[in-house]
């Protein structure tokens, strides 16, 4: 299945297996399998409502599914709450950007340290040594991370003062700043201009080389799924529908279907009402 | 003009401005009369209350409209346990503390998941129920409307604290000891954590924070000073009864810590002290005082919605951090 990965080490470090997430009457998510490999980048795609961001609740524990299991490194992780799933090794963003807005930018990136630190009531009133070394590890790695975006300058600026741009990427910094093995980003270059979206593919290529980190992401920019993608999945009416290398699935009439609907207008949505 | 900036720069030394402060405090009751040691009494017991509503209210960003409940809780654990067991008020400290938290979080355990006014309403109830309680006198305890007489002064060994200064010297003791503790919380990750909550749960959640946990934390802690504070009052007023602990207590508490400025300590004594000061000062115009002080409250809520004294983030930190720094290569 994974013969033609790029990058693919052959180990598995997300699995979704059946997953089945259902509002009300709308099935968000149906039957829904997923394998991302150790050290590529796999991207999410489909048109709105496909339930993307909706796998990518599950996965994270927003949401509970009613089928299926999520295992990550092996382990089942269905249902688990946000706050241990990150601990677990898998940091997310948001779509519509979740900073800490009347937060400073440091303080933002140190919230993805708090599940790595374990200082408790006590210590931290009576400032115990561990607990001052707890926080000066706390600042220095928030603070590398914040250099690592580029942000440095804006330490000590409020979050909500700082240019959208830069805010994805104190998101990105605030979840890499919890060491995560699996990073979930959903849709990061909304909102960007060209050039920032080439410095966010830069970014990120040149993250997975350096770290060892795997992405999964949700994207709508079809130059950085082109771009940036080892593997591309395709969601439609939370079905997966296709999937393959970027250049196998960019040309899949499937796929082509599902975006721009069918070529032959007989059997299209006009005969059939 | 020169002066002045000069002047300002000095001000603006953190450890200068807190000593001067400090010493004003020292200092005052040896100044004044009895009547105005009263005040700063009071002013103390508020600044106590608007720090542990301040927790709940400022750093994690909760509605508590009912916190007057831990104040009568921790108030009534000592004048119980004072009158009927002879226990010294003292030590009837950290027990009203521990009274009123594990009373916070029993109750609050169960509906710690409820978002903005939903929670609001119960700790309204909670706060009616517990003063409906103490005036039902359950177990012949409490003793109903009346309340309970005849507690103790503390005392230490030899030292009894029975004149206005001692108790003065008590309240702002423990203030000062609260205040030093909650500086440290704040700036630390449990601090943090409270406030990730505070600006987006959600994204608290995502970021590795058990919001529940910190939540309930929050509240139990809060109830916990609360508690303290009503351990100082039932011994400073000698009695304790249930008209003590009515919904205006918990507004006023809540009004400390909004003009304040919320998640401020700053701020919070700031408010103390307007909500202490406020009644005496315009005791002359007693007709006109609600008025007055609604229409404060509204002016405030439209021209500084931040409060008097609101908590800058970032300068105070950075400071901080080039200590750290420096203590670390030396």
């Amino acid at each position: 299945m994974h013969s033609g990965r790029r990058h693919s080490s052959g180990e598995v470090v997300l699995e979704t297996k059946g997953l089945t997430k259902i509002f009300g009457g709308l099935i968000a998510v149906n039957d829904f399998n997923l394998k991302v490999y150790k050290g590529e980048i796999l991207s999410l795609i489909g048109p709105n409502g496909a339930g993307k961001t909706t796998v990518f609740n599950v996965v994270t524990g927003i949401y509970r599914p009613e089928e299926g299991q999520v295992l990550f490194k092996g382990r089942d992780i269905t249902g688990c709450k946000p706050h241990r799933i990150i601990s677990y090794g898998i940091a997310r963003t948001f779509q519509n950007i979740r900073l800490f807005p009347d937060m400073t930018c440091l303080e933002n990136v140190m919230a993805g340290r708090h599940c790595r630190s374990s200082s408790g009531l006590f210590s931290s009133i009576f400032k115990t040594r561990r607990q001052r070394a707890e926080e000066r590890d706390i600042r220095g790695i928030s603070e590398r991370r914040l250099e690592q975006v580029s942000l440095s300058r804006f330490r000590d600026e409020l979050a909500k003062n700082i240019a959208y741009g830069s805010q994805r990427m104190l998101e990105i910094a605030r979840a890499l700043a919890s060491e995560p093995d699996l990073l979930v980003l959903d849709e990061p270059s909304s909102g960007l201009n060209p050039r920032e979206t080439e410095d966010l593919m830069a970014f990120l290529k040149n993250l997975i080389r350096e770290e060892d980190v795997t992405i999964l992401l949700i994207e709508h920019d079809m130059n950085m799924v082109m771009g940036i993608s080892d593997w591309v999945v395709v969601l439609d009416g939370g079905r997966k529908i296709a999937e393959g290398t970027p250049e196998a699935v960019y040309a899949d009439p499937h796929v082509i279907e599902a975006y721009l609907g069918k070529e032959d207008e007989d059997t299209g949505y006009g005969a059939s009402a | 003009m020169e002066q002045a900036s000069r002047i300002e720069k000095i001000m603006a030394q953190e450890p200068l401005r807190v000593s001067l402060v400090v010493a004003a405090f020292l200092v005052y009751p040896f100044l004044v009369s009895d009547y105005f040691i009263d005040i700063a009494i009071f002013f103390g017991i508020y600044a106590l209350l608007g720090l542990s509503l301040n927790i709940v209210l400022g750093e994690v960003g909760l509605f508590d409209l009912g916190h007057a409940g831990f104040y009568a809780i921790g108030a009534y654990t000592t004048a119980i346990l004072n009158t009927k067991f002879g226990i010294p008020i003292l030590v009837l400290i950290p027990l009203s503390a521990l009274a009123a938290a594990l009373f916070a979080y029993i109750v609050f355990s169960p509906v710690i998941h409820l978002q903005g006014d939903y929670l609001l309403i119960v700790t309204l109830g909670l706060g009616e129920i517990i003063r409906q309680a103490l005036i039902n006198n359950p177990f012949d305890l409490t003793g109903g409307p009346n309340g309970v007489f005849g507690i103790d002064f503390p005392s230490f060994g030899p030292l009894v604290v029975d004149s206005s200064i001692e108790y003065y010297f008590l309240i702002w003791i423990i203030v000062g000891l609260s205040i030093i503790g909650l500086t440290s919380l704040q700036h630390s990750r449990i601090g943090r954590a409270w406030n990730y909550i505070r600006e987006d749960e959600t994204a608290a959640n995502a970021s590795g924070i058990d919001s529940r946990k910190y939540k309930l934390l929050a509240f139990v802690l809060g109830a916990a000073l609360a508690g303290v504070a009503g351990n100082v009052y039932a011994s400073k007023l000698m009695c304790v009864s249930p008209e003590s602990f009515t919904f205006w207590e918990s507004c006023l508490m809540f009004c400390i810590v909004l003009i304040g400025g919320m998640g401020s300590i700053p701020g919070v004594l700031i408010g103390a002290a307007f909500i202490s000061l406020f009644p005496e000062i315009f005791r002359p115009f007693a007709m006109y005082r609600m008025l007055i002080f609604g229409s404060a409250m509204i002016l405030m809520m439209m021209f500084r919605p931040g409060g008097v004294w609101p908590r800058k983030r970032g300068a105070v930190e950075f400071r901080s951090l080039l200590d750290d720094t420096g203590r670390s290569d030396a």
